[in-house]
């Protein structure tokens, strides 16, 4: 394929805007990557993409714009993704629609393509999975199936890269010539009050864009949107009584009092006479599918949820474990980094701005990044694999029992890598109530940048053999107390009735290691990219505010004590006194001393209240600030697990779990807090949920710290 | 009249597990059975239960090549009759 990085003059070349359409999970996203170098995000679970976004290549002579819209299963606006998809077509502008079916399972694929089929848009069909349909033996006459839908249908695979280029040539053909009308057949009654209304139309030369075809079609399914244009029309008084009849006789015909019920019976027999003409499904013995196999175990009524807690805690512990092998090497190459760089700067003030400003503060956050990275493989494997769906179904009924709505945990899990992700896909969920209700439980699902928290304080209070297991506590009691948190929320704020509860579970599907490879280093990178700018730049502040105003007086007072001292040993007592003292009159030091007396009662010292303050611009900002104020505080560059050591001697274990707790259920980070406001919608909620964390994190770390206090 | 429900209950019993059952009508309101009906669970369609989650709360059924997880109560607005 060609592909072009510099783009053509945009005014003389060919455009195509596509709208990706397709029911969710069929693989929409991933064909999009693998046509153009975009890198969208992939799952194996309907709901992976929740709101539109284009992707833009040249392939021959044309600029295509390709926009992946959320996966819906029928034009309803039973939830908000599927709303996003919907608003789309109808609104937007745009050429022509891709729509991408699953291959092997074309029968509920093909209902959606009935009702694209009467938009009255070009339409091209894209047969996705044939790879998979392939091995499951099952043959699409691909050619067969355009003649008689009148579409043009490709086999394609996202995953293997078979039949891109005719499927990109197929839409270019339809661009350029007239595409004829698809053929949708209705059963005969049904035919019989098309051609009823067709027939007045005709005779009162109704004029309109759409064939007179597709407004009977539309009308006949209550078709808001074609009814508003019609109902101006003077036709239209003579057109409801014909109307009302023959919905009358659709109805009576399919024994329903449910058009749209009737419409989509319609469709089912239309698509399976369809189907019983293209698709050869070799006979196999009713042998038991893989899928069903691991369904046995995984999903198992007893051992299922113990299966998955094991999983959950081998993460941790893999997280802990693995996790801390590369990082005294990094630990190391930051110390080293740090002495090369500074040795070169003569300015002390410039040298301790890059050393213990940028250096230090960057260096602690980095420090985390292969923690991070096995939490995020563990994340991609459980979304990508089809397991996710399966924990959702074991949980929903332990989640209703705490008002909770079963597909909240696939935003609860994608909370636990970074929460901005996991509030947007709480579109998922059908009711405005459920989805609140989830928007204020996600925080307590520890995001990634928490992790190194995590690790830091775990590694420094307890044995390298029980940090992975207190890891795990930790991220397993923010989900309890979530929980907690959901069912008095439920109770109060948002009381209701239960929403219903259907989710489709898809089959098991092996991830390739180039997905999981993509998507772990799309993360990762942005971890990075956040550590280089924002986390510098704020580390950049807190370096500033810890080391200003200058303070001659306390200087030369220290400098004469220091030079009066005896032995070596009091003058480096002395130095390191006048660092605490210099660090408690800057300006950060101040902010900390004000701020102290709330956090008394917590057992925090100034340090760490000032930490807390400054994570709620970035939960990763809180490793960079302790790591500026110990660094500065004293001499550290000596020893390798410098940070580690540091906490381990300033901090009392009681005060460390208290601040621990905090960290668990406080605010958000800003960014993060800038999305929940919006998918919320409004700015109340962003005060409701300062209140009703703040609130909570303080009792809980105020009781955590006694217990704690008693207990050592 | 006799919904998913209620052969799921008697799953342990007379029905074994994977028996397959019709479809005669959906109780659902408008949204849900929209939401149904697009799953491919329609007058007419071929269920089969697979399996039910702890306490029986939530059940997995089989549509054509479909799995579907749905709750107790909403299994309850579906009706069925043995095949
Ligand atoms: N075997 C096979 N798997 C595929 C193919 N295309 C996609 N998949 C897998 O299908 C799953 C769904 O892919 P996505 O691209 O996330 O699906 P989507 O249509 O964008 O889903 P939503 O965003 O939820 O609507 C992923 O696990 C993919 O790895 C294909 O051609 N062959
Ligand atoms: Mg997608």
């Amino acid at each position: 394929m060609k592909k072009v990085d510099e783009k053509a003059c945009p005014i003389i070349a060919k455009h195509i805007k596509v709208a990706l359409v397709g029911q969710p999970n069929v693989g929409k996203s991933m064909l999009i990557n693998s046509v153009s170098n975009a890198h969208l995000h992939v799952g194996n679970f309907s709901g992976v993409t929740v709101d539109k976004t284009e992707v833009l290549f040249d392939y021959k002579e044309y600029h295509f714009t390709v926009v992946d819209l959320p996966g819906t299963y029928a034009f309803t606006d039973y939830t908000i993704e599927e709303r996003v998809t919907h608003n789309y077509l109808c609104d937007d502008d745009y050429d022509l629609i891709i729509n991408v079916v699953d291959s092997t399972n074309l029968e509920k694929n093909l209902q959606l393509t009935s009702e694209l089929m009467s938009m009255s848009k070009d339409i091209v069909i894209a047969l996705n999975m044939s790879d998979e349909a392939d091995k499951e033996g099952i043959e699409v006459n691909a050619s067969y199936m355009s003649e008689l839908l009148g579409i043009p249908c490709v086999k394609v695979s996202a995953v293997t890269k078979v039949g891109i280029e005719e499927l990109l040539d197929a839409v270019i053909s339809v661009q350029e010539i007239d595409a004829q009308e698809p053929k949708l057949i209705f059963s005969e009654p049904v035919e019989e009050e098309i051609a009823q209304i067709v027939w007045y139309l005709d005779k009162h030369r109704y004029e309109a864009k759409n064939s007179h075809r597709n407004i009977a079609i539309n009308l006949l399914k209550n078709n808001k949107r074609t009814y508003e244009k019609i109902h101006n029309n003077p036709v239209w008084t003579e057109l409801q009584p014909i109307l009302v009849e023959a919905l009358k006789h659709v109805e009576l015909h399919h024994d329903s009092d449910d058009i749209k019920e009737s419409f989509a019976e319609e469709y089912a027999s239309y698509n399976r006479g369809i189907i019983a003409e293209v698709v050869k499904q070799e006979v196999s013995k009713e042998e038991i599918t893989m899928t069903q196999k691991i369904d046995n175990i995984l999903i198992h009524p007893f051992f299922g949820i113990p299966i998955f807690l094991f999983f959950m805690w081998g993460l941790f512990q893999l997280t802990f474990e693995i996790g801390s092998i590369p990082m005294d090497w990094i630990d190391a190459f930051f110390g080293w980094f740090g002495d090369t760089v500074g040795a070169t700067i003569p300015n002390d003030d410039v040298r301790s701005l890059v050393v213990d400003g940028i250096i230090a503060g960057v260096g602690a956050v980095i420090l985390f990044v292969p923690n991070i990275i096995i939490l995020f493989i563990g994340i991609a494997l459980l979304e990508s694999t089809g397991y996710m769906s399966r924990v959702a179904f074991l949980l929903d009924g332990f989640f209703h029992k705490f008002g909770m709505h079963g597909q909240s945990f696939i935003p609860l899990v994608s909370g636990f890598g970074c929460s901005i992700p996991a509030y947007m896909s709480a579109r998922i969920l059908k009711n405005d109530r459920d989805r609140l209700l989830t928007l204020f439980i996600i925080g307590f699902m520890s995001c990634g940048a928490r992790l190194p928290v995590y690790v830091l304080f775990a590694g420094a209070f307890f044995s390298p053999e029980m940090a992975g297991n207190v890891l795990f506590a930790i991220y397993i009691g923010g989900a309890i107390i979530g929980l907690i948190a959901a069912k008095i929320l439920k109770l109060t704020a948002f009381k209701g009735a239960d929403e219903p509860f259907v989710m489709e579970m898809p089959k098991y599907r092996l991830p390739s290691v180039k997905l999981i490879w993509h998507t772990v280093l799309t993360k990762t990178m942005m971890y990075l990219k956040k550590a280089g700018t924002f986390i510098a730049a704020a580390s950049i502040l807190i370096w500033f505010l810890s080391n200003y105003p200058h303070n001659l007086v306390l200087e030369e007072e220290y400098a004469t004590k220091i030079e009066m001292a005896a032995s070596e040993d009091e003058k480096n007592a002395l130095s390191n006194k006048f660092a605490e003292a210099y660090l408690e009159q800057s300006y950060l030091g101040t902010i900390g001393k004000f701020s102290e007396p709330v956090f008394a009662p917590l057992g925090f010292d100034w340090k760490m209240s000032v930490a807390l303050q400054t994570g709620l611009a970035a939960k990763e900002v809180v490793v960079s600030t302790l790591g500026v104020l110990y660094s500065l505080g004293e001499d550290v560059d000596e020893e390798n697990d410098s940070l580690i050591t540091a906490i381990s001697k300033n901090i009392s274990f009681a005060s460390a779990v208290a601040f621990i707790v905090v960290i668990m259920i406080y605010l958000p980070c800003l960014a993060a807090s800038i999305v929940f406001t919006r998918e919320a919608g409004g700015i109340k909620y962003f005060f409701y949920l300062f209140a009703f964390t703040s609130i909570i994190a303080y009792a809980l770390s105020f009781i955590a710290y006694n217990i704690a206090l008693v207990l050592t | 009249m006799k919904t998913l429900i209620d052969c799921q209950n008697c799953q342990l019993k007379d029905c074994q597990k994977n028996c397959k059952l019709k479809v005669i009508k959906l109780h659902a309101p408008t949204d849900l059975k929209q939401r149904l009906i697009s799953f491919g669970i329609m007058k007419g369609s071929i269920i089969e239960i697979l399996e039910h989650s702890p306490a029986k709360s939530t059940m997995e059924i089989k549509v054509g090549k479909m799995r579907i997880a749905l709750r107790a109560k909403e299994a309850a607005l579906i009706e069925v009759e043995k095949i």
